[in-house]
């Protein structure tokens, strides 16, 4: 009876470990599957054409991407332009100053900003800005994907800065230096690299927004030339042609698609990459 | 994290005061024990919240020399030292009463800023905490350059002093370029009390310099800090009886809060006049 | 020995203000960046409920439960959009949540060292995969496999049951709820791996010292004890998935309709926005889509902020903080 119940559990346990070990993979083969599709069905389609040319009218086939890539960038630009200094001085708000009951306000509403669907940044920004310009425009674009940013990139400046042990910030002030000093050039330097990859991390996540941009930069067929105008954006691009009815444009999607998953991808191995010396986990 | 709190009313930004070049000279005129007291303390109390840690302490400590605070966890060391460089104005719960004088002023006087309080008494602590991110040289310097001394001719030279004083120099001076965390423990401490010497400050305070220290790099240490001790203020807090009894010219036993005692280091180790004292030398508590 | 009072943690720190200018300066000029937080959420909340003055002047209460989504004759009603969004969320949670559980378990309990930083590394590129590239595989990979294998066979086996009858098109809520299962995967999959990495080393040594294997001590000493956490970590995953947008709106089939059947075609509240606010052309129209955003915005909120209370309950007594 012993022999048997010990057996019995011997192979529970053994069901079990293979049970979660199978449910590990089929939490990897979607992503495994995503990855070679997009590789299969892109690339084909990367070439220099894609790069630099413009996209063709509706029904031609051929013509690029040249100008969602670019828009992306530009948007990714305007948006660091509100998005990172924002972001990195609240960030040091909430660490260095201020008092418990701020700083937990504080820190709660950057968690509900945090998890405010992006349609509905893509919403308010709308009735924000495009509505009183009667126009759809980069600069709308930029400041919806910055205010996606600032409560992102404060949370993890905050969650850096703290790990920062005190007794830097002591041995400082103890040598007389003013605090301001101490807090950027002892304290943020110390902290920077975490600080960088926080920032590069809500950067790789915002390039891939599509939602917030579907009425806020629109999306265009040319080149942008003014912050006024609507602006092309890669993961817009990929929407658009993804659900048109055109096997050309599906097949560009699919090569947009493999480029954004590139760039989103890189930025994301290598910042934890170059992290991972700092925080080695155990379990 | 740390905030510094407003007593004052608000007033003109003072300018930054560079240092002088020279190591101070402490004229020591008349008989020994007339000459100013280098921190001069009446009736210093010090509350965290509606906790008392200090009670009404009165001390006065000699200049160039070396004077131990000892006494058993919790009695108030601690936060006696950093009552004297004004480190509790970082704590907002923090409350202060009573004087304390730095050479006949006043460290919470309108005319000093904690800034300049902090620049003319330096502190070591228990832990060494070189800046990971800077250099051997840059750690030593930062002092003098983030209060806006930019000639690299004179941060050389400042730094080099500081090094030999810190009896450093001859160890690093060929990688002065190097990150200050590949020094040992012992060497760190040394680097942290050079950083502190940069600045050429009246005074020293050390919170346990060597606690966290083998004992050859403790015997490095309080050789240093007999050698400073020509040129400085030294106030040592140490929970090593032995290593207050090697170094130090005067000795302050605190209990509970309250300076129990204080005199001439070999009185009181020998025939303290007070029972608590000789109780704490002769190890019955602590 | 020191009174700590050096270490005291940043969260005890309050406001003061310093002679020094640049002290001043700065410490006012990081208030104000992080005071841009609550200048955010007004600026959310104003403008939804701007936005949807109209839509709840006119229809009131009786917009969450119509479902008529009529713009040629003005009439607008929400419901279908909340069926959608609560059926596919509940399918997702279904099919995400244990997967997630189950790889938490392993990547904490069982996995070695190597295969522990690779699947890690893989979640966490899943993690970060755009929804939009998700939906084009969605599209082109995924639902004409649903169509023609995955429902066919769920027809036949399943068939009994109302949920998988039907006309299969491939675009379904249950394609919807599948891909956001997908998106929200690798969220609760590392929220709970934390949680089972904060339970104390010692209640799994109980567990060990009294003969367990170890799955019995992962669900006497590890599971139970975090079962406050791993759900708090599913709500969570509840929060992200309610506002999944792109990859839904491009398998879900868009057709506003309520019906028993998984196959049929969906609509979320998310998509519903997506898909016709660039072009709804009269007031009420733009102003019913609005009012669909507060009620998402409403029900994210919500659900995020009981995700967080049930984390913190969870970390409360236990909270290792390295401050």
């Amino acid at each position: 009876m012993q022999n048997n119940c010990h057996l019995r559990r011997k192979l529970i346990n053994g069901l079990m470990q293979v049970i979660t070990c199978l449910c590990s993979l089929m939490v990897v083969v979607p992503l495994c599957l995503v990855f070679y599709h997009v590789l299969k069905s892109g690339i084909g389609s990367i070439n220099w054409a894609f790069f630099t040319q413009l996209p063709k009218p509706v029904g031609e086939t051929g013509g690029g991407m040249a100008n969602a890539i670019v828009g992306t960038f530009e948007l990714l630009g305007l948006a660091s332009l509100i998005g990172v200094p924002i972001g990195i001085l609240g960030g040091i708000f909430l660490s260095e100053y201020g008092s418990i009951r701020l700083n937990w306000g504080i820190r709660f509403g950057a968690d509900v900003l945090n998890g405010v669907p992006s349609i509905i940044w893509g919403m308010v920004v709308y009735a924000l800005v495009v509505l009183p310009q009667h126009r759809f425009s980069a600069l709308a674009g930029g400041i919806v994907l910055g205010m996606i940013m600032i409560p992102l990139i404060m949370r993890t400046t905050e969650e850096v800065l703290r790990l920062v042990p005190n007794g830097y910030r002591e041995a400082a002030l103890a040598l007389g230096i003013a605090q301001w000093r101490t807090i950027l050039q002892i304290v943020v330097r110390t902290a920077l690299k975490g600080i960088v990859t926080g920032v590069l991390l809500a950067l790789a996540r915002v390039a891939g927004e599509t939602a917030p941009l579907l009425f806020t930069a629109l999306g265009n067929r040319y080149w942008n030339h003014h912050l006024s105008d609507p602006i092309a954006a890669l993961p817009l691009q990929i929407f658009n042609y993804a659900i048109s009815p055109y096997e050309d444009w599906h097949r560009q999607a699919w090569a947009g698609a493999l480029v954004l998953l590139l760039f989103v991808a890189i930025v994301n191995v290598s910042v934890r990459v170059l992290t991972r010396d700092k925080f080695a986990q155990t379990r | 994290m740390l905030m510094t709190e407003d007593q004052q009313k608000v007033r003109p930004p003072t300018p930054v005061v560079i240092p002088r070049t020279e190591v101070p000279q402490k004229k020591v005129s008349g008989p020994p024990g007339s000459s100013t007291p280098a921190i001069s303390v009446r009736d210093l109390s010090v509350y965290f919240g509606a906790n008392q840690v200090l009670k009404r302490v009165n001390l006065d400590v000699p200049a160039q020399a070396v004077t131990a605070i000892i006494g058993p966890s919790g009695c108030g060391k601690s936060t006696f030292l950093r009552a004297i460089n004004r480190m509790h104005d970082l704590v907002p719960s923090a409350r202060i009463e009573g004087r304390i004088q730095l050479f006949g002023e006043d460290i919470h006087g309108d005319h000093l800023e904690p800034v300049q309080v902090r620049r003319r008494v330096g502190m070591v602590f228990q832990k060494s905490n070189p800046f990971p991110t800077m250099s051997i040289a840059d750690n030593v310097t930062v002092g003098l350059r983030l209060n806006g001394l930019r000639k690299n001719s004179v941060l050389a030279e400042r730094m080099e002093q500081a090094l030999v004083m810190a009896a450093l120099w001859d160890e690093v001076k060929d990688r002065l370029s190097s990150p200050a965390v590949s020094l040992s423990g012992g060497q760190q401490q040394r680097l942290c009390i050079a950083r502190a010497l940069a600045v050429q400050p009246e005074v020293l305070l050390m919170d346990e310099p060597a606690s966290a220290l083998d004992p050859l790099a403790t015997a490095r240490i309080e050789d240093l800090i007999l050698e400073l001790k020509r040129d400085y203020t030294i106030i040592i807090v140490t929970h090593n009886m032995q290593q207050a009894a090697r170094i130090s010219d005067d000795t302050a036993f605190f209990y509970l809060g309250e300076l129990i005692e204080f005199g001439t280091t070999s009185k009181l180790f020998t025939s303290p006049s007070k029972k608590q004292t000789e109780d704490y030398v002769t190890g019955r508590f602590g | 020995m020191t009174t700590a009072v050096g270490n005291m943690p940043a969260s005890k720190a309050r406001v003061f203000s310093h002679g020094v200018a640049g002290d001043r300066l700065f410490k006012w000029l990081t208030l104000a960046m992080g005071l841009s937080v609550f200048l955010l959420i007004g600026l959310v909340g104003f403008e939804l409920a701007h936005g949807s003055a109209l839509a709840l002047k006119k229809f009131g209460w009786r917009f969450l439960i119509s479902s008529d989504w009529d713009p040629v004759n003005e009439q607008f009603g929400a419901l279908p959009f909340i069926f959608g969004t609560l059926v596919s969320s509940a399918i997702a949670l279904l099919i995400a949540v244990p997967l997630s559980i189950a790889t938490a378990v392993f990547l904490t309990e069982i996995a070695p060292y190597w295969i522990r930083q690779v699947l890690t590394m893989f979640i966490e590129l899943l993690a970060a995969v755009p929804s939009v590239i998700l939906g084009l595989w969605g599209i082109f990979v995924m639902v004409p496999w649903l169509r023609e294998d995955l429902f066919p066979v769920l027809r036949r086996t399943l068939g009994s049951l109302p949920l998988f009858t039907g006309p299969i098109y491939g675009v379904s809520i249950l394609a919807g709820g599948i891909i956001i299962a997908i998106m929200i995967l690798p969220i609760i999959t590392s929220i709970s791996r934390e949680i089972l990495r904060s339970v104390p080393g010692l209640q799994r040594e109980a567990a060990y010292a009294l003969g367990a294997t170890r799955w019995e001590v992962t669900r006497i000493a590890v599971l139970s004890y975090a079962k406050k956490g791993l759900f708090g970590a599913a709500i969570l995953g509840l929060g992200r998935a309610l506002g999944e947008t792109m990859a839904v709106t491009m398998v879900v089939g868009n057709r506003p309709e309520i019906v028993a059947s998984l196959f049929a075609p969906g609509y979320t509240l998310a998509s519903v926005v997506a898909n016709e606010f660039s072009e709804a052309a009269t007031d009420i129209y733009l102003s019913s889509l609005f009012e669909i955003g507060l009620v998402l915005l409403g029900v994210t909120v919500v659900v995020n902020a009981l995700a967080q209370v049930m984390l913190k309950a969870f970390a409360g007594p236990t909270a290792q903080s390295p401050h």
